[in-house]
């Protein structure tokens, strides 16, 4: 079978084609639920219908008679062994950590918690058996909303913490010197627009559900495991149960998404692990689609109090942001953090003077937040863009308008923020012109005035959304001052084989991104060989020894670096051995198009796949030179990357029932050097489509008693091929400054800009009806409803 | 346990199997035929989507049993002689209609089944015919597109091929 083509040229910058399509479009793919080992058992767990209780009596006898049954285990029968799961990013000195047991103990603190473990034969013995597990609680007060979690005498989630309140952290652009008070500004202000926006929460809904196999029985624990974070997860193994880290073999196979949603140290894989050291047997655990909604951890889910001052020409004076930001029971790796990237991004693209952000992080009884694709940056760019529109509606100006009178200009950059960040690079005026030509800005105004004025009851609205975002996670000496507790470098090794094959080691783990086939490409490049001799190789920690995972549009602009690093230290490597095998001075040789040659002098070299062979034989090596071409690099990155761009989204709004169509929607993005557009393209696209599922679509909904009543793909409405547009892609390139490749990262631009867009120009059409806001995600009915409060508070205002 | 018979992927097997085993388990755990993949329990993402006698369906709404004495395509056995590509496989590469690809077999069998009853469909007939299957990475976008192509490629093919499901296995590049 052949599905790549072989031509000679530039890669980078190519539309290849990928190579991992090869076994994923014939079903020849590794995912975790596909491995089997001999003597294997299935693993079912119980897990809590309560969201807050006692557990005050657990009996597995009755499981184990079962049929098929072979062992059962309760989180007391583990205790000592289960290790606490680990939370990496402590934001403040004082962040309360609670412990958090994988398998609970005594205590529960949220629906679908793990209770009880059935070790069967095969899976449906297992399952089966769950029902037989006696299980007493004692039902303790449940708190599931972030403000009455913070009221006086509210539940505890945590009895020992004495507060619901995880943190507290602040930014204040007056204390940390980089812009003036926003009090101050506020005081000074023309105009001063409170706004109060709800991130509603939302989950993954990665399309491979999380599983994990744990193989116990050789020198190395082996552990393979649907995760995004294959190097994170053997650390933390490492780091919370004790067993040595050297002892701990961790692999990601095929791995179906994960949009943040596997980047994550799950109480499923430290389960799976206690039994497969418990039982001195392989376990295997699958989740259904309803465990993954339930207790995978969820994204967003934050109340955003924003204050904006400004003159009445449009320039803004001062922006202060006050978060809550519901953390759920527990925290997982990152999930105090999040919230806290975003802090850097409120002032987005703008030039605004004074700056204050302020979040709190609230403990309720529900699945915990964690990383989702944007994390924290769409929360941030969704506010500030909504409340740019509600100010450029205060002053009758156009919002495209008053964005470019508060925007960094193109020659302004390298920029340095209100929030401290050096924008490196940028060009939102050139994406902003090419978005509104494409998008027939001016054109679809005047049709929207036409409708207004015939009281059309199908109005046209126009949503601007203009956005930056930090990614390229992340430099270290950054992420030690905001007490992360790693890294943010990158590896990549180059090994060349006799043949003068190419393998590639990642510490990158892709789930979807196409790495093998952009970092084949990149390879392609800078070593001259052709695309097809390279073999990326990825996500097992005994090929893969050291790296970082994916995550934070990180992968290309921090480990594509360190592929770049490792491929020139090969081609310096090799320099000694051609010079020797051409006879002349390393010092003459130059290396262009995969050829060693003397400069200046045309005709026939040495490639590197001779310097290959010459390596393998060793016969005839220069004195003093290592029979090895192969090379390893560490990247750590001296400043985030800056994607930037603007979207534009036109809505056909059906006053009389709510419906939304989207009618167009055009995406401009500058994402730096593109290695492969049909790679970004697809990018964009997905992650506009996880936008849209935000504004449109997605809830994750708890009652007042915490039960999740979007548990499964019926009620979380994950939009179909039927529920979402075409969308028209542009892109301007403005390289990334710090690093050779000057790739910025895509993964999350599209999620970024897209929700904001979308609810932008939902108001934007009803406008003419008095509305200001609606809640996401808006349904028909939300929209209807606000259509007819704004007509009641006007009917209402309008009587004498 | 029943006794089933099943041909899948052109292969005749016989198996006991407890009368409450969904066709997607069978597959997967007795037959090795892992490239039908779960990805919910409520019906709704259509990851495991399989012809059944030349229709598609959610082979996780079918139970082994029901489907006894059928003929059973996956897209494993969806590939011709020597494993080229079916068009459907061709234009999803092609048209990059796949990140993760794990909603890729069952998507490529319903856009497979859909060409079989509409050869010819608009944008909006493949957006609703594939409306069962659930994408988390692509937006659908290049989805579409990738039918389209192999409808295109298809069409061209059928003087030489009937349209069926079947016969499409035939390659065309």
């Amino acid at each position: 079978m052949t599905v790549t083509e072989d031509q000679p040229g530039a890669e980078v910058g190519r539309d290849r084609r990928r190579k991992e399509d090869a076994r994923l479009i014939t079903g020849r793919t590794m995912w975790t639920e596909n491995i089997n080992l001999p003597g294997m058992l299935h693993l079912a767990i119980l897990r809590s219908p309560l969201a807050h209780a006692r557990i005050t009596h657990v009996d597995v006898d009755a499981a184990l008679e079962l049929p098929g049954v072979v062992a059962a285990f309760t989180g007391r029968d583990v205790a000592d062994m289960q290790g606490s799961l680990p939370c990496a990013w402590p934001v403040t000195e004082d962040t309360v950590l609670p412990g958090y047991p994988p398998l609970a103990v005594d205590e529960v603190r949220h629906t679908g918690e793990p209770v009880a473990v059935v070790a069967a034969r095969d899976r449906a013995s297992a399952q089966d058996a769950l029902e037989a597990i006696e299980i007493d609680y004692e039902p303790l007060p449940v708190v599931v909303d972030m403000e009455d979690a913070l009221a006086d005498g509210a539940p505890l989630v945590h009895e020992d913490a004495g507060t619901n309140k995880c943190y507290t952290w602040v930014l204040d652009s007056a204390e940390a010197g980089t812009g003036g008070d926003v009090a101050q500004a506020k005081s000074d202000a023309e105009v001063v627009l409170e706004r109060r926006y709800v991130q509603q929460r939302l989950i993954p809904a990665f399309m491979e559900p999380r599983s994990v196999v744990v193989d116990p029985t050789g020198d190395q624990i082996t552990m393979w495991s649907a995760t995004q974070i294959p190097h994170i997860l053997r650390l933390m193994l490492a780091m919370s149960t004790g067993v040595p880290e050297h002892k701990i073999r961790v692999v990601a196979p095929d791995v179906g998404g994960g949009f943040g949603g596997k980047l994550q140290v799950t109480p499923e894989e430290f389960i799976a692990f206690a039994a497969a050291r418990r039982f001195g047997r392989p376990v295997k655990f699958v989740e259904s689609r309803s465990e993954t909604m339930l207790s995978g951890h969820h994204g967003r889910d934050q109340i955003q109090d924003i204050t904006l001052s400004a003159r009445r020409d449009g320039t803004v004076t001062g922006l202060s942001v006050k978060l809550l930001a519901n953390m759920g029971a527990y925290l997982g790796i990152v999930t105090p953090g999040v919230p806290v990237l975003g802090a850097f991004m409120f002032n987005a693209i703008y030039k605004f003077p004074a700056y204050r952000f302020e979040c709190s992080g609230v403990f309720t009884n529900t699945t915990k937040t964690d990383a989702y694709r944007g994390a924290g940056r769409p929360e941030a760019t969704y506010a500030i863009e909504r409340i740019m529109d509600e100010l450029a509606t205060e002053l009758d100006v156009d919002p495209i308008e008053l964005r470019r009178r508060n925007w960094i200009q193109h020659d302004e950059f390298p920029f340095t923020t209100v929030a401290g960040l050096t924008y490196d690079s940028g060009n939102y005026e050139a994406a902003t012109d090419q978005a509104m030509e494409l998008f027939g800005y001016h054109e679809l105004r005047r049709e929207q005035a036409e409708r207004r004025e015939s009281g059309d009851p199908v109005q046209l609205g126009i949503g601007v959304s203009t956005y930056t975002e930090m990614c390229g996670l992340a430099p270290s000496r950054i992420l030690g001052q905001l007490r992360y507790g790693a890294g943010g470098w990158e590896t990549a090794s180059v090994r060349m084989l006799p043949t003068g094959k190419v393998e590639v080691i990642t510490g990158t783990s892709p789930h979807g991104q196409s790495h093998e086939t952009a970092w084949s490409q990149i390879v392609a490049d800078r070593l001259g060989v052709p695309f097809d001799d390279v073999e990326v190789l990825h996500g097992d920690t005994r090929t893969s020894h050291k790296g970082l995972d994916t995550y934070g549009s990180r992968s290309l602009a921090v480990g594509g670096t360190a592929l770049v690093s490792a491929c020139e230290k090969v081609v310096d490597k090799a320099k000694p051995i051609a010079a020797h095998l051409l006879e002349c001075d390393p010092a003459d040789l130059e290396f262009v198009d995969g050829q060693y040659r003397v400069k200046g002098t045309p005709g026939a070299g040495k490639t590197l796949a001779d310097c290959a062979l010459a390596v393998f034989t060793a016969h005839d090596l220069p004195d003093g030179v290592e029979a090895n071409l192969d090379a390893d690099a560490v990247v750590d990155p001296e400043n985030f990357s800056f994607p930037h761009g603007t979207h534009l989204c036109a809505t056909e709004v059906d006053t009389e029932t709510g419906q939304v169509k989207i009618r167009s929607y055009v995406a401009v993005d500058d994402v730096g050097t593109v290695i492969n557009p049909l790679i970004v393209d697809g990018q964009v696209h997905g992650g506009i489509a996880q936008g849209i599922a935000q504004a449109l679509y997605e809830e994750a909904v708890y009652d007042e008693d915490g039960n999740l009543l979007t548990g499964t793909f019926v009620d979380y409405t994950v939009p179909s091929s039927a529920d979402l547009p075409d969308i028209i892609t542009g892109r301007t390139e403005t390289p990334a400054t710090g690093h050779p490749l000057g790739a910025k990262g895509v993964g999350e631009a599209g999620t970024i800009a897209s929700t904001p867009a979308v609810v932008n120009a939902i108001v934007d059409a009803l406008r003419p009806f008095g509305v200001s806001d609606i809640r996401m995600p808006c349904t028909p009915e939300r929209v209807w409803q606000a259509i007819r409060d704004a007509r009641a508070a006007r009917e209402g205002s309008d009587r004498p | 346990m029943t006794r089933i018979s099943l041909t899948v992927d052109g292969v005749r097997y016989d198996d006991d199997v407890d009368p409450r085993t969904l066709l997607v388990h069978h597959l997967r755990d007795r037959l090795g035929k892992v490239g039908t993949v779960v990805g919910c329990d409520t019906s709704n993402c259509g990851a495991c989507t399989v012809l059944l006698a030349g229709k598609s369906v959610k082979s996780c709404t079918v139970l082994a049993t029901q489907a006894d004495g059928s003929d059973v395509t996956t897209i494993e056995g969806l590939s011709g002689p020597n494993d080229a590509l079916h068009p459907m496989q061709q234009a999803f590469h092609g048209c990059h209609g796949l990140q993760c690809g794990y909603c890729t077999p069952g998507m490529i069998m319903a856009a497979v089944d859909l060409l079989a009853d509409n050869p010819e469909p608009s944008d909006d007939e493949v957006r609703e015919g594939l409306e069962g299957n659930l994408c988390r990475c692509t937006g659908y976008q290049n989805i579409v597109r990738a039918v389209q192509q192999a409808a295109a490629d298809m069409r061209a093919a059928a003087p030489r091929t009937s349209q069926s499901a079947d016969a499409a296995q035939e390659v065309t590049t």
